[in-house]
């Protein structure tokens, strides 16, 4: 950001303080990530840098953590992962049906008493998960879904909906109703209208929802804690498990594949919203 | 046409605003159908369960079940000096039948809550029990052990007579119903809960304070430079939103930890003796920077969103008026950002009171929250009355901040990256 050539010299120095400002918080939201990179790749059993990584020798650097992630005869990580990828997806997919169907609902202007069962759907999101953990229990326990995988997705349903109802709700704000009534008077009936005209134009919002909804589920720790039987340890749990007992370097490995999603996700997200912003420009 | 009112029909001669009136409501039932299933599943799994937990915090049936007969003979007792052989007579018949049932050990642990000491007294008495003879029981069970002959322990059986009680939530602020029947706090140095009360508080104050004030300049640079450079600093601020907590709770391990790299830089310039090195971790330190560093995003991406929208010709025009870019920004643009600042605010204050996992990983003893004590009861003591209370306590605080948020911001209006 370049100054006017006028600008007065004690101006131009609380501008240079201002953009150091901004670095240095930068640095303070990202560097930490990047830390985790270089370390899990460390030859040695150590979570610093050693003497031979701060010089670059390749003997330093060895992939024995990742083997030990994948390999490791005592790590529970292979089936964590598998958990954690199948409660994800059925999680995601419920949470994804629900969500929409309930913001199609909402986003009609004859919804009545829209601001209380707004505040209602959106209320896992707001109260603190250790409340929403004890309170998804109770009622596991008594549905006799404690300890199984079935509890876990439905838990995880509740915890995903709200992200979808507020993207889909958001999407559809800038929704052009004539083209379903248009459709409509062309004698197509609501579900053909719905698959084939709404659903594509409120895609975008639909998956980013679904991404939120899938990141809540696959990072969830809280509710998984009381709910998780041994057989249904997840990536989170072990990761829960490893940092309390032991900061090992294969939770490094593990946490470097975890950033690498992160990255996936993030950029599909970015596509999606920049998409989504351009078919709304369209359709006002 | 005549100035008087001819009722409009519709095609099929009804009139036109009962048709729209039906339709109308046909609409909201339309509405209605495809809210439900998310609403219903809501209320039976998640709002239902609330409800349960504000049923088990303050139900207290259990005792009141194991000793029906006892609380029955009780109900003419003044509570002055010890009951009379009825009450000792019932507590004996009761207690029998409990030791049957093997749920004695239950009884002591319930009324070991109400005060301490029951639990030796109670073993006693089974053992005792079985030798007992008809009649006098007074005086066999005082025989006993001298606590069962002070009137202190048979009025703490008694306070557990009724079938609700408030008393977990008085423990969740350090206080009591005392032998008199009056509220009291517990000793100074007992009153754990209230200092994790205030810490709870101070922690989500100050790490909103932190989040703030870093978050705002940064919103305002994003919001500010030119779209192909904003868009390579967003992902600064959405890379570690997206990341995993967990992930990002580890990097603050190994950064933070004694050996690690910010003490290395502390040790590096000079700031630090190498073998003084500060502890940062398990301890408030660590759960600041930690959960600052965990929430920023939550503050950002509020503040941008605002910030967007605001022209910068506003700020152009604030200076041309004569003012110097400070009076501009004080008087133009910060009070335009208010909407952000509140949303923003109250986003991350809601989220930290809640805090967890970051909490206990960096926190240690010294950092711990609310919540933690909430998971300790439900895992460890497994006095899940009192975790519910707790629960309920911290929510009620949370629905409050929330009414507020949607009083300023709307819920309708949460936008997500």
């Amino acid at each position: 950001m370049a100054l006017p050539k006028y600008t007065e010299p004690h101006y131009r120095v609380w501008h240079y303080i201002y953009l150091t400002i901004c670095g240095a918080v930068f640095f303070f939201l990202i560097a930490p990530l990047f830390v985790i990179f270089p370390l899990s790749f460390n030859a040695e059993e150590f979570l610093s840098f050693s003497d031979g990584m701060k010089s670059l020798d390749p003997d330093a650097f060895s992939l024995r953590w990742y083997k030990d992630m994948i390999y490791g005869t005592k790590n529970p990580w292979g089936l964590a992962a598998k958990n954690s990828f199948i409660i994800a997806i059925f999680a995601t997919i419920g949470s994804v049906i629900l969500g929409t169907v309930a913001a199609l609902g909402l986003s009609s202007r004859h919804m009545p008493y829209k601001g209380l069962i707004m505040a209602v759907l959106i209320s896992p999101m707001i109260v603190p998960l250790i409340i929403s953990g004890v309170a998804i229990f109770f009622f596991m326990a008594k549905a006799g879904l404690a300890a199984t995988h079935t509890g876990i997705v439905l838990a995880h349903i509740i915890l995903g909906t709200p992200f979808v109802v507020i993207t889909v709700t958001a999407t559809l704000s800038g929704f052009d109703h004539s083209v379903t009534r248009a459709a409509a008077s062309l004698g197509s009936d609501p579900v053909n209208t719905f698959m084939k005209i709404t659903l594509p134009l409120i895609l975008p919002g639909v998956i980013s929802g679904g991404l939120f909804a899938f990141v809540t589920s696959f990072d969830e720790v809280v509710v998984v804690l009381f709910l998780a039987g041994l057989e249904n340890t997840t990536i989170p749990i072990q990761m829960w498990t490893g940092l309390r007992e032991q900061l090992s370097p294969t939770i490094l490995a593990v946490a470097t594949c975890l950033i690498i999603l992160s990255t996936l996700i993030l950029v599909t997200a970015e596509l999606l919203r920049r998409r989504s912003e351009r078919l709304r420009g369209i359709n006002q | 046409m005549s100035s008087e009112t001819k009722q409009i029909l519709t095609t099929d001669g009804i009139p036109l605003e009962v048709s729209l009136k039906k339709a109308e409501r046909k609409n909201k039932i339309k509405a209605f159908l495809l809210v439900a299933p998310l609403l219903f599943f809501l209320i039976i799994t998640y709002v239902f369960p609330i409800g349960d937990m504000l049923f088990r915090s303050v139900d207290d049936k259990m005792v009141t079940q194991m000793l029906p007969k006892t609380f029955k003979a009780m109900e003419t007792w003044d509570g002055k000096e010890l009951p009379d052989e009825e009450v000792f007579a019932a507590f004996h018949e009761d207690f029998i039948k409990l030791v049957e049932d093997k749920r004695e050990g239950k009884l002591s642990t319930q009324l070991n809550y109400t005060k301490n000491g029951f639990k030796s007294i109670i073993k006693k008495l089974r053992r005792a029990s079985k030798k007992f003879e008809e009649g006098n029981y007074k005086e066999q069970i005082m025989a006993v052990h001298k606590r069962w002959a002070d009137v202190e322990y048979w009025r703490a059986i008694q306070r557990r007579a009724p079938e609700f009680t408030g008393q977990k939530y008085l423990k969740g602020m350090d206080m009591y119903v005392n032998e008199e029947g009056k509220i009291v706090s517990v000793e100074e140095d007992r009153r754990i809960h209230r200092v994790l009360w205030l810490r709870t508080l101070e922690i989500a104050f100050f790490v909103t304070v932190f989040c703030f004030l870093m978050a705002y300049p940064i919103a305002h640079l994003l919001a500010t430079l030119p779209m192909k450079y904003s868009n390579l600093l967003m992902i600064c601020v959405l890379l570690p939103f997206w990341t995993s907590l967990l992930v990002r709770t580890a990097s603050w391990m190994i950064l933070l930890q004694q050996q690690g790299i910010v003490n290395d830089f502390f040790v590096g310039i000079g700031l630090v003796a190498d073998d003084n090195r500060p502890e940062m971790m398990y301890n408030k330190t660590g759960s600041y920077v930690a959960m600052t560093q965990i929430l920023l995003p939550f503050m950002v991406l509020p503040l941008y969103s605002v910030m967007k929208t605001i022209s910068p010709s506003l700020m152009r025009a604030g200076k041309s008026l004569g003012g110097t870019p400070f009076v501009a920004f004080w008087k133009v643009y910060f009070p335009l950002t208010i909407p952000g600042i509140g949303a923003g605010c109250l986003l991350v204050f809601i989220l930290a009171i809640g805090y967890y996992i970051t909490p206990a990983l960096v926190g240690g003893a010294s950092g711990t929250l609310i919540s933690n004590q909430i998971a300790f009861h439900m895992k460890s003591t497994l006095d899940w009355s009192f975790a519910s209370a707790m629960g309920l306590m911290l929510l009620s605080g949370v629905l409050v901040i929330y009414w507020l948020y949607n009083k300023i911001v709307g819920i309708d209006n949460i936008k997500l990256g």
